[in-house]
């Protein structure tokens, strides 16, 4: 079962209710797996305090030109949709920012003379945190192309496991490639226009990659009800509220877990955890229910 | 002209509540939203749409089924798993790279621009404003982002303007980068959070790797005087002008839901601090002019 946890808006939570879920799952007796995928900043592990056991370099492949072979063709820059490789002034100019790594350009050079070399994109370090297996990936600083090293973090899942993934903010592709594939996403808010705002776009993001999903509110009362009003209108669920507690932000500030520290807020895990094992089940029932229904409209197998 | 950027690493650190501040405080600016996947200014500004504009960035691959023998070779081809068993493109998972279009041996494979947001000029009651929207599930926001500023500056020069004020996104990553390469100034809002010391470390780093003067600033700073004290140590080493605190105060919130700057709201410290940073931000960037001249 994979849980994804995002937002839209950054700084509402979202750490915070993956690391304490991850936690409260385990000490309800699951085999637990922390996936953090916010690569740009990933906070996860200064909660977790994972013991770091291997590290692993992530690279995605750019090109490198043969200048014996190369006959300055220029077929290379004329597939690349991206200017990541150009013949200019007798030259061959390789951007390795700008390159996606398609292999466009290696697959069509006439002359074989372009190979793949790796650009280092980040780190992907994997340990465990008291029980928790963990893993994180960190992108190396200047690298503007996360999503490689998302897809490498998650290439540690164990579908037999609970998965908590730990999303970046926004809604745009570090997001997508985080969230997808996951069981059900948890959008975590606060109620204020900014987070009511945000969780908008987040909830257009979700539906368009078609997963089930509720809303956790965070500091609730901190704003007013603006969330659970648009909640409401939209039919979306809204699984968890937190209060707006002082306390809370003072353990968070200092990395501590907040079920160990408030243990009161335990049970609102617990309940949570349980809420999203009930919609990831009625959602199966639900598509078995309209698989059996095609299935008997198109006459079966025949 | 010179160009400000506010950034943070870590997420809700406070960047849009002190931008929306900077848009009242500042004269002779434009304003620009480069948060493109999660825009918030505007719901401060509230800018009246002059001109929009569709962002067309990237492609997208299409299978002609009529025309595909399922030969398989664009399957092969593909590194980003996009063409399912039935040769259907998901245009999600599908990067416009193009391997499948010039792969196939049937032609069957058309690529085509795709609409992947949009932006727009406006007017603000502050002055002109220069914002986008990127579509629901889309990648380039780093184009968009360069395309904001580049229209951002391009109004400013127009007009006359001598500042470009923008409201970054968080993280580290493209549409960061997009949004600071450049730059005049970049600052940091941080929180005294470990999340948020953290986070800044890197961004500070980022910053640094463009060789972009930054300062830095502690929101809620009251919330853990020790990590503030962590974060005005790692100014000194790095010697980073610590440009100010703000206390945490809920009329910052109070501001939001009436839809106007905290500044315009209220007297509170909060508005005496942000207008002191503002003091330090246009102070720093006139001695620049001053000296380069």
């Amino acid at each position: 079962m994979i849980i994804a946890i995002a937002s839209g808006k950054g700084g509402t939570g979202k750490t915070t209710v993956a690391t304490n879920l991850a936690l409260a799952v385990r000490d309800m007796g699951y085999t637990v797996q922390f996936l953090d995928c916010d690569v740009e900043e990933p906070n996860a592990h200064i909660f977790l305090k994972p013991k770091i056991l291997s590290q692993k370099k992530v690279a995605v492949s750019t090109p490198s030109v043969d200048k014996e072979k190369c006959t300055l063709c220029g077929k290379c820059g004329e597939v690349c949709q991206f200017s990541a490789i150009t013949v200019m002034g007798g030259l061959v100019l390789t951007f390795p920012e700008l390159c996606h790594g398609c292999g466009g350009c290696f697959n069509s050079c006439p002359e074989d003379a372009i190979s793949e070399v790796g650009r280092e994109v980040g780190v992907i370090e994997r340990g465990t945190a008291s029980g928790v297996k963990f893993t994180h990936g960190r992108l190396r600083i200047s690298e503007a192309m996360s999503p490689p090293l998302i897809r490498a973090v998650k290439r540690d899942v164990n579908r037999s496991d609970v998965i908590v993934i730990d999303a970046p903010p926004g809604t745009s592709c570090p997001v997508i490639q985080s969230v997808k594939g996951s069981d059900y996403v948890l959008l975590v808010t606060e109620p204020t226009p900014f987070g009511l705002n945000d969780l908008k776009l987040a909830v257009e993001m979700v539906r368009e990659l078609g997963i089930t999903f509720g809303v956790v509110v965070n500091r609730a009362g901190m704003g007013g009800r603006m969330v659970n009003g648009y909640c409401d209108q939209e039919g979306i669920e809204i699984v968890s509220e937190f209060p707006d507690d002082r306390r809370i932000a003072e353990a968070y500030s200092r990395g501590r877990i907040i079920i160990e520290e408030l243990p009161e807020y335990r049970m609102n895990f617990e309940h949570l955890f349980r809420d999203v094992q009930a919609a990831i089940r009625r959602q199966k029932t639900d598509d078995e229910k309209t698989w059996q229904r095609t299935f008997n409209e198109t006459g079966g197998f025949s | 002209m010179k160009e400000v950027v506010v950034v943070s690493g870590k997420g809700g650190t406070g960047k849009t509540s002190i931008v929306a501040s900077f848009a009242f405080l500042a004269e002779r600016k434009v304003m620009a939203d480069c948060d493109v996947d999660a825009a918030d200014l505007h719901l401060i500004l509230h800018p009246k749409i002059r001109y929009c504009e569709a962002f067309f960035c990237g492609k997208v691959a299409r299978i002609e089924t009529e025309k595909c023998t399922g030969c398989g070779k664009c399957r092969d081809l593909c590194r980003f798993d996009a063409i399912s068993e039935k040769y259907i493109v998901d245009t999600i998972d599908c990067e416009g790279c193009g391997v499948c279009y010039y792969a196939c041996p049937e032609n069957a494979v058309v690529l085509e621009e795709k609409k992947s947001g949009e932006w727009f000029i406006s007017d603000t009651d502050y002055g002109p404003m220069v914002h986008a929207k990127l579509g629901i599930a889309e990648e380039n926001s780093g184009k968009l982002v360069s395309l904001v500023r580049l229209q951002a500056r391009r109004l400013a020069e127009e007009q006359n303007l001598d500042l470009v004020i923008i409201d970054g996104a968080p993280g580290i990553g493209c549409p960061v980068i997009a949004s600071i390469t450049g730059a005049d100034l970049v600052l940091a809002v941080t929180e005294p959070t470990m999340s948020g010391l953290h986070d800044l470390k890197r961004v500070v780093e980022l910053a640094e790797h463009f060789r972009i003067k930054t300062m830095i600033c502690v929101n809620k700073y009251d919330i853990n005087h020790e990590i503030k004290q962590d974060i005005v140590d790692f100014c000194e080493q790095k010697k980073i002008l610590f440009a100010g605190q703000i206390p945490y105060d809920n009329v910052v919130t109070k501001a939001q839901i009436a839809g106007v700057s905290v500044v315009e709201y209220s007297r509170a410290q909060v508005s005496m601090e942000i207008e002191r940073i503002w003091k330090q931000i246009f102070y720093t960037l006139s001695v620049e002019a001053t000296v380069r001249s």
